[in-house]
C-alpha cells in the first residue's frame, strides 16, 4: 500500500517538474490536471476505512481538479488565443533546476522533523513541500495570468497532500473546506482572467503596472 | 445562542439583498443588517453570555473585546453606503450590498472561532468574498487591484491553511485526538511537538499576515485601499484585518502553552516595528491621499503587533488600539472618499484647495489625520501611549525609540500630503458640475459620528472597557 501511495506521490512531484519546464500553457495546464488527478485517488490508498464520504471527497476532487478547473483554464486560453508563455522572469531551466533542490531539499527536511510511525518513509510529507515550493516558484516568476492560476493550483494541491495525514483524524469540514476554496476561488479568478483579457487584451499581468510606486 | 445571531443575521440579510428586486432602496438592507448587528454586540459588550468554553462559535472574552468597534464601524459604513450608492446610481447594487453584509457575517465567525480550522474557512470565505467589492468602480485599475488582492491573499490563505495542518499534526504527534479548537491544542501544552508548532507559526504568521497587511506581505493593500471605495477600503482595515489579528492572538496562545511563546512573541516584534518602518518610509513618499491610507493600515497593524508582543499588558493595550484604529480609521476612509469625488482625483498635483471645494469633508479628513497620527485628546494617542508604556517596560528603550521615531515619521509624512491636498486654490471648475461633488449629510455624519466616538474614547471611556481590554488579554495568557 505505502510502496503505491509513494509512487503516486513521486509522479505528482514529477508533474511539478514538468510544469516548471514547460513553456507552453497547454502543457502547464496538462501538467496541473494530472496532478489533480493523481492526488484525488491518494485517499483511496490512505483510508484504511472506505466511507461514502472519502469516496466523495475523491470523486468530487478528481472531477474539480482533474476536469472542471482544466476546462475553464482552457477555455479562458482559447477567449485570450494564447498558447506560450513569454520569457519569464526566471528561465525554464533554473526552473527546473529550483525545483529538483526543492524536492531533494524536502526529502531531506522531512527525514529531519519527527513523524508519526505510519508516515516514516512515506513521500507525503517531502511531496508537499515540494508541490508548494514549486507552486510558488510558478505564482512568483510567470508573467502570464493563466501560468499563475496554474502555479496557485499546485500550491493548493501541495497543501492538500499535507492535508491527507490528517485525513480521517480531523473534521469533515476541512476536507469541504478545500474544495470550496478551490472551486470559488477559481470561478472568481476565472471571471477576472475574463475581464482583465477584455481590459488588457492579452492576459500578462506584466501589463498591470499602472499602480505601482 | 445570541452571540450567534451575529453571524446569521448579516448573512440572512445578505440573501435577501441579493434577491431584493429595487435597486433604490436595496441599500437600506445594509442599514438595517448593520444597525441590528451594532445593537446586539453592543448588547453583548454589556451583557456578555455565560462562558461555553466547548463551543466552536462563542462569545468569549476575546470576541468582546473586539467585536463591537467593528460593528460600530459598519454601522457607520453602512449609514454612509445608503448615500454613498445613490450618489453611485449608476452602478448596480445588488451584488456590492449583498456581499458587504455577508463579510460582516463571516468577519463575526471568525473574531468568535474557536476552533483553528472553522477560523481559516471564515477568514478565507471573507476574503473570496471581498473581492467583488474592489471592483465596484468598474475600471482597468480596479480590476488590475482585485487581482493582486486575489493572487496575495489567495497565496497567504493557501500558506494558512497549510500552518493550520501542520498544527493539527502538531497535536496528533503528541498523542492528540484530532480535537482542533483552541482550548484543545492549548490544554495540551507541551506535548505538542515542538518542530510542528514552530514550523505552524511560520507559516500562520505569513498567513494571516499577509491578511492583516503587515510588511512585507502587504504588497496587496494600496492597490485595493487606493482602487476601492471608500468605506470597503474602511471595512477592509477596521474589520477584515481585525480578524486576521484575533487569529494571531489565538494562534500565539496555543504557542504560549507549547512553551513556544517566547519565539512568538519576538516574531511578532519584529514584524511589528519591521511594518512601522515601511510604512513611515513610503508615508514620506507617496504621492496619492488614498494609497497614504493603505500605508497608514500598514504602520497601524504593525502597532496592533508590536503590543501584541509586549506581555499582557501590551496586548491589552493592543486590543484598546483595535479601538482606536477601527473607529480613526472609518472617518479617514470616509472622508478620503468624500474628497476623491469632489476632487475626481487622489494625488498631490492634481487634487489641491479641497478646503475651499468640500470644506466639511477636508475638516473631518484634517482632524481624523491628527487622531490617527496620534495627537491628543483623540483615542489613538492614549491607546498608543500604553503600548509605548508596555514597550519600555517589556522590550526596552531600543523597541521604544524605534517605535517613537517611525510615528514621527507618519506623523510628518502624513501631514505634508494632506495639507498639500486641502491647502491651496482649486483647479479650475469643471465644465459641467459633478453630482458627486455635492456634501450632503449622509456622507458626512457617519464619518463625524466615528470622529466623536474616537474622542469620545480618548476622553472619557469608561473603566468598564478598561476591564473588558484586560479580561481578553488575561483570557489569552491563561494557561489550562
Amino acid at each position: 500500500m505505502n510502496d503505491m501511495l509513494n509512487l503516486l506521490v513521486g509522479l505528482a512531484m514529477g508533474m511539478n517538474l514538468l510544469a516548471l519546464g514547460s513553456s507552453r500553457l497547454p502543457a502547464i495546464i496538462r501538467a496541473a490536471a494530472a496532478q489533480g488527478v493523481i492526488l484525488g485517488v491518494l485517499p483511496l490508498l490512505v483510508e484504511a476505512h472506505l466511507t461514502w464520504v472519502t469516496v466523495l471527497t475523491c470523486v468530487a476532487t478528481v472531477v474539480i481538479k482533474g476536469f472542471v478547473i482544466p476546462h475553464l483554464l482552457r477555455r479562458a486560453l482559447r477567449a485570450a488565443s494564447i498558447d506560450r508563455e513569454v520569457e519569464p522572469l526566471v528561465g525554464y531551466v533554473p526552473s527546473l533546476l529550483i525545483g529538483a533542490a526543492a524536492a531533494i531539499g524536502s526529502v531531506a527536511l522531512a527525514g529531519a522533523l519527527p513523524l508519526l510511525r505510519e508516515h516514516t518513509g512515506s513521500l507525503l510529507v517531502p511531496g508537499s513541500f515540494a508541490t508548494v515550493i514549486s507552486g510558488l516558484l510558478l505564482l512568483m516568476t510567470r508573467a502570464k495570468a493563466i501560468s499563475q492560476v496554474c502555479g496557485y493550483l499546485l500550491l493548493e494541491n501541495g497543501v492538500y497532500l499535507f492535508g491527507l495525514l490528517l485525513l480521517g483524524r480531523i473534521p469533515f469540514f476541512v476536507e469541504a473546506g478545500i474544495l470550496l476554496d478551490l472551486t470559488v476561488a477559481v470561478f472568481i479568478i476565472g471571471i477576472i482572467v475574463d475581464r482583465i483579457q477584455r481590459e488588457f487584451d492579452s492576459l500578462d499581468t506584466r501589463k498591470l503596472t499602472v499602480l505601482r510606486e | 445562542m445570541t452571540n450567534l445571531a451575529l453571524i446569521w443575521m448579516p448573512l440572512l440579510a445578505a440573501a435577501l439583498a441579493a434577491v431584493w428586486p429595487r435597486e433604490r432602496s436595496r441599500p437600506w438592507l445594509l442599514l438595517a443588517g448593520g444597525g441590528a448587528h451594532a445593537v446586539l454586540s453592543l448588547w453583548l459588550l454589556v451583557f456578555p453570555p455565560p462562558a461555553t468554553p466547548n463551543a466552536w462559535l462563542a462569545f468569549d472574552p476575546l470576541a468582546r473585546a473586539v467585536l463591537p468597534p467593528v460593528s460600530l464601524l459598519f454601522a457607520a459604513c453602512a449609514a454612509y453606503g445608503a448615500a454613498y450608492l445613490r450618489l453611485r446610481a449608476e452602478r448596480p447594487n445588488r451584488v456590492f450590498v449583498a456581499v458587504l453584509l455577508a463579510m460582516l457575517g463571516l468577519i463575526s465567525a471568525a473574531a468568535q472561532a474557536r476552533h483553528l480550522g472553522l477560523l481559516w474557512v471564515a477568514i478565507e470565505t471573507a476574503t473570496l468574498a471581498t473581492v467583488p467589492l474592489l471592483h465596484f468602480n468598474g475600471t482597468g485599475r480596479a480590476f488590475e487591484a482585485a487581482w493582486k488582492y486575489l493572487v496575495v491573499g489567495g497565496t497567504g490563505i493557501a500558506l494558512s491553511l497549510l500552518g493550520t495542518f501542520c498544527l493539527g499534526y502538531a497535536s496528533l504527534y503528541g498523542g492528540g485526538g484530532g480535537d482542533l479548537t483552541f482550548a484543545g491544542l492549548a490544554a495540551q501544552g507541551a506535548g505538542l511537538s515542538r518542530p510542528w508548532v514552530l514550523a505552524a507559526w511560520v507559516l500562520l504568521l505569513a498567513g494571516y499576515g499577509t491578511k492583516m497587511g503587515l510588511a512585507p506581505m502587504h504588497t496587496w493593500k494600496p492597490d485595493a485601499y487606493g482602487e476601492a471605495p471608500g468605506m470597503v477600503g474602511a471595512l477592509l482595515a477596521g474589520g477584515m484585518t481585525t480578524a486576521a489579528f484575533v487569529a494571531l492572538l489565538r494562534v500565539r496562545q496555543v504557542l504560549e502553552a507549547a512553551g513556544a511563546g517566547e519565539a512568538a512573541s519576538r516574531s511578532l516584534l519584529v514584524l511589528g516595528l519591521f511594518s512601522m518602518a515601511v510604512a513611515a518610509l513610503f508615508l514620506i513618499g507617496t504621492p496619492d491621499f488614498k494609497r497614504m491610507l493603505a500605508y497608514s493600515s500598514v504602520e497601524h497593524m504593525g502597532i496592533l503587533s508590536l503590543g501584541a508582543a509586549l506581555g499582557t499588558a501590551g496586548t491589552a493595550a493592543a486590543l484598546f488600539h483595535v479601538w482606536s484604529n477601527s473607529l480613526t480609521k472609518g472617518t479617514m476612509f470616509l472622508s478620503a472618499g468624500n474628497l476623491h469625488r469632489a476632487a475626481g482625483a487622489r494625488t498631490i498635483g492634481e487634487a489641491t484647495g479641497l478646503g475651499l471645494t468640500a470644506p466639511r469633508s477636508a475638516a473631518l479628513f484634517l482632524a481624523a489625520m491628527l487622531a490617527i497620527t496620534a495627537c491628543p485628546p483623540f483615542s489613538p494617542f492614549f491607546s498608543e501611549l500604553r503600548i509605548l508604556r508596555a514597550a519600555v517596560e517589556n522590550g526596552g528603550g531600543f523597541t521604544a525609540g524605534i517605535f517613537l521615531f517611525c510615528l514621527l515619521l507618519a506623523f510628518l509624512g502624513m501631514s505634508r500630503l494632506v495639507l498639500a491636498v486641502i491647502e491651496g486654490r482649486p483647479r479650475a471648475r469643471r465644465p459641467e458640475p459633478r453630482s458627486g461633488l455635492r456634501e450632503t449629510a449622509g456622507v458626512l455624519l457617519p464619518p463625524a459620528a466615528l470622529l466623536l466616538c474616537s474622542l469620545w474614547m480618548g476622553l472619557a471611556a469608561p473603566a468598564e472597557l478598561n476591564e473588558v481590554w484586560r479580561a481578553a488579554a488575561r483570557f489569552l495568557s491563561l494557561l489550562p
